[in-house]
């Protein structure tokens, strides 16, 4: 007789068969099968296989399931003694298994956390399909000594790029603004690009509902899917119309997904066919085919096999070789978009990287904080494992092998290395949110990808490998007889490396120290530098709307009567930033042959006042005299520049026009606070403006202040949302990149140190410890508590001091060469070395006194007792 | 004595390898118990006992007897030891002990 071959449920048989002792399985399968088949004669098919399945499932019991234990006595069983060694010596040493592993887990994770950061700056704009052959266009300008390099250009370029060189795939003009979106009742100040439609293949714009604009297009526009949602809440956005800036309306062809966070376009909020801003904007319309105004940005695709190099040879001369070109001699060229992010800065057109110096400097910060916790992680492990020598012994008489001892001691370490390593992956998960909001970034741990695992498994086991390679090659070589007599003595060589290893981990953390002050100090220097302003109080509101524009002396009015504000006035742009400079300025003297760029800026007559300036010579704007119209106010800078001992009566020319100094100020900061200020002039200008300036009055309190004025702003402008910002704050986020740093740095040094403590914490009480019966001897010999002390620190406050010797001019050399990137910056005082020096030395004493005067104080009787 | 208290399931299973003396291993007994006591058990339950039985030393196995239903599978076989033979008798004199000690007029 013979049974269908289908008949039992195949899975039902392998799960026994997989999860089934095999001693028990030849029976277990027998039963099965023969009331299997008895029961499909008796009860059916179908219910004789419910059964087998429930029997499967009963047979699956622990005590059926127990493997029998004398089995197989293999090689499984004993690594299993190993790891219940392992522990029992991790639970005896609770304290030395606590630093070890603590101490190895928050260096894997800075490790994890600067490798995530690395990984996302390397990462960025990568999402784009065209990545490798998008590029900007980029031009090097001269208007003095040094090359200065912009990414703005003339409009009439693009057609030139796109109809005269066929390495160009496609052309695209772009141009960013902050614009005011209203949708019915909502109003949102958002930033956008007004593009061309070659530009949203050239982004590989993700289009999830309705559809991109093309050629014919004007009056449309693409929203990203955040900001559809803000404006529309769950409604269909398709078709919708929105207003501009309350002057025209668009209508919603598209949503399309957001741009990743990593990515240039982040903050692009919606887009805008080039042909609307070309139609609407009065700078667009004038500069259509104006050459020499550089105001737009310009994308371009190359064709696949072109080089980026010999392209922009190609078009380095483009406006030289026309008519009439312009004194600062434009050159330009093409910066490909793998380089945007990383390797944005220029020096005299040159690239001289960028943020890359950071992903470089952390890298290797990374490393360095990893590599001093494996250095703890070795020394202790390895002056632990000498206590072990009787064990080894011990193990060795009964019959170890060597090859077992090995296996054992590796085995130990490689146990802590893999718990530290699932340790640092909590730290991570639990830093992360924080590390994102100093980082200003948005990373999480990439759990799917088999890499990250590959690369934190495989570094905890080189780890492992490392550190125990000395217990286990070293201490397994003991002969039993000379352990086991007690006669095994670490020799003075022994102790070399790990003192090495000591010494080089406070170079580390001195080093880190020092740059951490230096960095704060020259973060402090710059925010401490005077402005030459006052910005307490100072408010600007950008003038978006056109409603805002022609009320100057109304608006002022109300403003005033409110009683909140003490003062206000309009400027061509926020105080905090410079927009425009000319190089289409002379005065008497002036040599000829330079054209040196001077910033330009028109404001109301009350700017002074308000902005609080600084008069050294004349005096501010005043309406009492008429022919201010055609008067000038210069900054010191520009004074220099001028070479003019008293300028105010001197007559400047600009634009055509003459103007007359009638007043010289102190240098306000608008741009860089690390830089010098460049040369600038002021003059007024009713028309060209587009920022108010508002000081509220000290006597109420801002919050009061503020509803007041958003009220008389309601009253002209009941479109527009109320927007303002502090000048405060956006002063303080130049800073933002060096605190940044300054952060980060601080945070590592605090680790290295905190990492560093923690394996000196270990080493002293272990020297404590195998000195207790030196010590013992001493007191009764009449040593004191101090002696004691200070035979025990003496060591390594030598070696705190040889560190310092190597980190002092390691972090002068580094240091110094940073702070050249800036032309403001502090000193290296020498006081900051002494400090970092005396800091380290301080905790390096604290962190031993502990264990040193715990085993001064320990009673001689005691310890001499215990053999 | 805890190691040689039989609960109810394990005594009929002990029951069962009796009756089955010589050829009594897990499914003969499952078929053994069902058509007793009319009702359906689960092998693991069967096995689990038996395993429980010799643990505490009332039953003996070897392996053996090998059959064509079985796919060719020996079957692990059973017998009660002596001092299995024993548990029992001592469960049936309990029993019987306390049913002699209803008093008549119990049932009245």
């Amino acid at each position: 007789m013979k049974a269908p071959p289908t008949a039992e449920p195949r899975w039902a048989m392998r799960l026994l068969h997989w999860l089934c002792p095999p001693h028990r399985a030849e029976e277990l399968e027998g039963d099965l099968e023969e009331l299997f088949r008895q029961r499909v004669g008796e009860v059916g098919l179908r219910k004789a296989r419910w059964r087998y399945v429930r029997d499967v499932l009963s047979l699956l019991r622990p005590s059926l399931m127990k493997r029998d234990e004398y089995s197989k006595p293999a090689t499984t069983t004993m690594i299993r003694n190993y790891l219940k060694i392992a522990f029992r010596n991790l639970a005896k040493n609770r304290v030395y298994s606590f630093i070890n592993m603590f101490g190895l887990a928050s260096g894997m994770a800075v490790a994890m956390l600067i490798g995530l950061w690395m990984y996302d700056e390397l990462s960025f704009n990568k999402q784009f399909k065209h990545y490798d052959r998008l590029a900007k266009l980029w031009q090097f300008v001269k208007f003095d000594v040094e090359k200065a390099s912009y990414d703005v250009l003339p409009i009439p370029l693009a057609q030139e790029l796109r109809s005269k060189y066929p390495d160009f795939e496609s052309v695209g003009l772009s141009v960013s603004r902050n614009v005011i979106l209203a949708a019915g009742e909502r109003k949102l100040l958002k930033m956008g690009n007004y593009i061309e439609p070659d530009v949203i293949d050239m982004l590989s714009l993700n289009v999830v509902s309705g559809t991109r604009f093309g050629n014919t297009d004007i009056n449309s526009i693409l929203l990203s899917q955040s900001l559809a949602g803000a404006l529309f809440g769950t409604g269909d956005p398709l078709n919708k119309l929105i207003r501009l800036d309350n002057k025209q309306t668009v209508k919603v062809a598209g949503v399309y997904q957001d741009f990743p966070a990593n990515n240039t376009f982040s903050d692009v909020t919606f887009l805008v066919p080039w042909a609307f801003f070309a139609a609407n904007d009065d700078g667009a319309k004038r500069d259509k085919d104006e050459w020499d105004s550089n105001s737009y940005q310009i994308f371009a695709q190359l064709k696949p096999g072109a080089d980026v190099g010999q392209v922009s040879a190609k078009i380095r001369d483009i406006r030289m070789k026309r008519d009439n070109p312009p004194g600062y001699k434009p050159e330009f060229f093409l910066h490909p978009m793998s380089k945007w992010h990383l390797y944005a800065d220029f020096k005299d057109g040159v690239n001289i990287g960028g943020l890359i110096t950071f992903v470089w400097l952390f890298g290797s910060i990374g490393v360095i904080v990893l590599l001093l916790a494996c250095i703890n992680f070795m020394n202790l492990s390895t002056a632990r494992s000498e206590k072990r020598a009787k064990e080894v012994g011990i193990r060795k008489s009964i019959g170890s092998l060597r090859s077992q001892l090995v296996a054992q001691f590796f085995s130990e370490s490689l146990l802590m290395a893999v718990l530290a390593f699932v340790l640092s992956i909590l730290f991570v998960q639990l830093t992360l949110p924080f590390f994102n909001q100093v980082s200003e970034k948005q990373m999480s741990i990439p759990w799917g990808n088999p890499l990250f695992w590959l690369a934190g498994l495989g570094f905890s086991l080189l780890t492992g490998l490392i550190a125990g390679s000395y217990p286990a090659l070293y201490l397994s070589s003991f002969q039993p007889i000379k352990v086991l007599k007690g006669m095994m003595r670490t020799n003075r060589s022994a102790t070399i490396p790990r003192r090495v290893l000591v010494g080089f981990q406070f170079t580390v953390s001195v080093t880190l120290i020092i740059g951490t002050i230096i960095v704060f100090r020259q973060i402090e220097h710059a925010k401490d530098r005077p402005v030459g302003y006052s910005r307490s109080g100072l408010i600007e509101i950008g003038m978006n709307a056109p409603e805002l524009y022609r009320h100057y002396t109304a608006l002022r009015h109300d403003l005033l009567n409110t009683g909140a504000v003490a003062g206000m006035s309009e400027s061509s742009n926020s105080i905090t930033e410079q927009a425009g400079g000319t190089t289409d300025i002379s005065w008497k003297g002036k040599k000829t042959d330079t054209k040196p760029l001077v910033m330009s800026n028109y404001v109301t007559h009350d700017f002074g006042q308000t902005v609080g300036w600084q008069l050294k010579e004349g005096r501010d704007f005043s309406r009492d005299f008429t022919t201010d119209s055609s008067a000038m106010i210069l900054n010191e800078a520009l004074v220099k520049l001028m070479g003019i001992r008293h300028p105010v009566g001197e007559i400047v020319r600009q634009g055509g026009r003459d103007y007359k100094v009638i007043g010289v100020i102190k240098d306000m900061v608008k741009e860089d606070p690390f830089k010098p200020v460049n040369p600038s002039f002021f003059a007024v200008n009713y028309r060209n403006v587009n920022t108010i300036n508002i000081r509220l009055s000290p006597k109420a309190s801002s919050h009061e202040a503020l509803a007041n004025v958003e009220q008389v702003f309601k009253r002209y402008s009941p479109d527009a949302p109320f927007d303002y910002k502090f000048v405060d704050d956006t002063y303080a986020r130049k800073f933002g990149t060096e605190e940044r740093i300054g952060r980060l740095a601080g945070g590592f040094a605090i680790l290295a140190i905190l990492i560093s403590c923690l394996g000196l914490f270990g080493l002293a009480s272990y020297m404590a410890e195998q000195r207790t019966k030196e010590i013992g001897i001493r007191k009764i010999l009449g040593a004191s508590v101090f002696n004691v002390w200070g035979l025990l620190s003496r060591e390594f406050v030598i070696l705190v001091a040889i560190a310092f010797c190597l980190a002092a001019p390691l972090a002068y050399y580094v240091l110094s060469d940073w702070l050249q990137n800036y032309q403001y910056r502090t000193e290296l005082s020498w006081w900051i070395f002494v400090l970092a020096g005396l800091g380290a030395m301080g905790v390096t004493l604290l962190t031993i006194s502990f264990q040193a005067i715990k085993a001064a104080l320990m009673d001689p009787v005691k310890s001499l007792r215990s053999e | 004595m805890k190691g040689t208290y039989l609960g109810e399931f394990e005594e009929v299973v002990l029951l069962a390898v009796a009756i089955r003396s010589g050829d009594a291993y897990g499914a003969a007994i499952v078929n053994e118990i069902e058509q007793q006591m009319d009702r359906s058990v689960s092998l693991g339950a069967v096995h689990s006992a038996l395993n429980r039985l010799q643990e505490k030393g009332l039953v003996d196995s070897q392996m053996g007897g090998m059959t064509a239903e079985r796919g060719g599978r020996r079957k692990r076989l059973y017998t009660v030891t002596a001092y299995g033979r024993r548990a029992l008798e001592e469960i049936r004199q309990l029993r019987n002990q306390m049913w002699d000690a209803i008093p008549h007029t119990a049932w009245s």
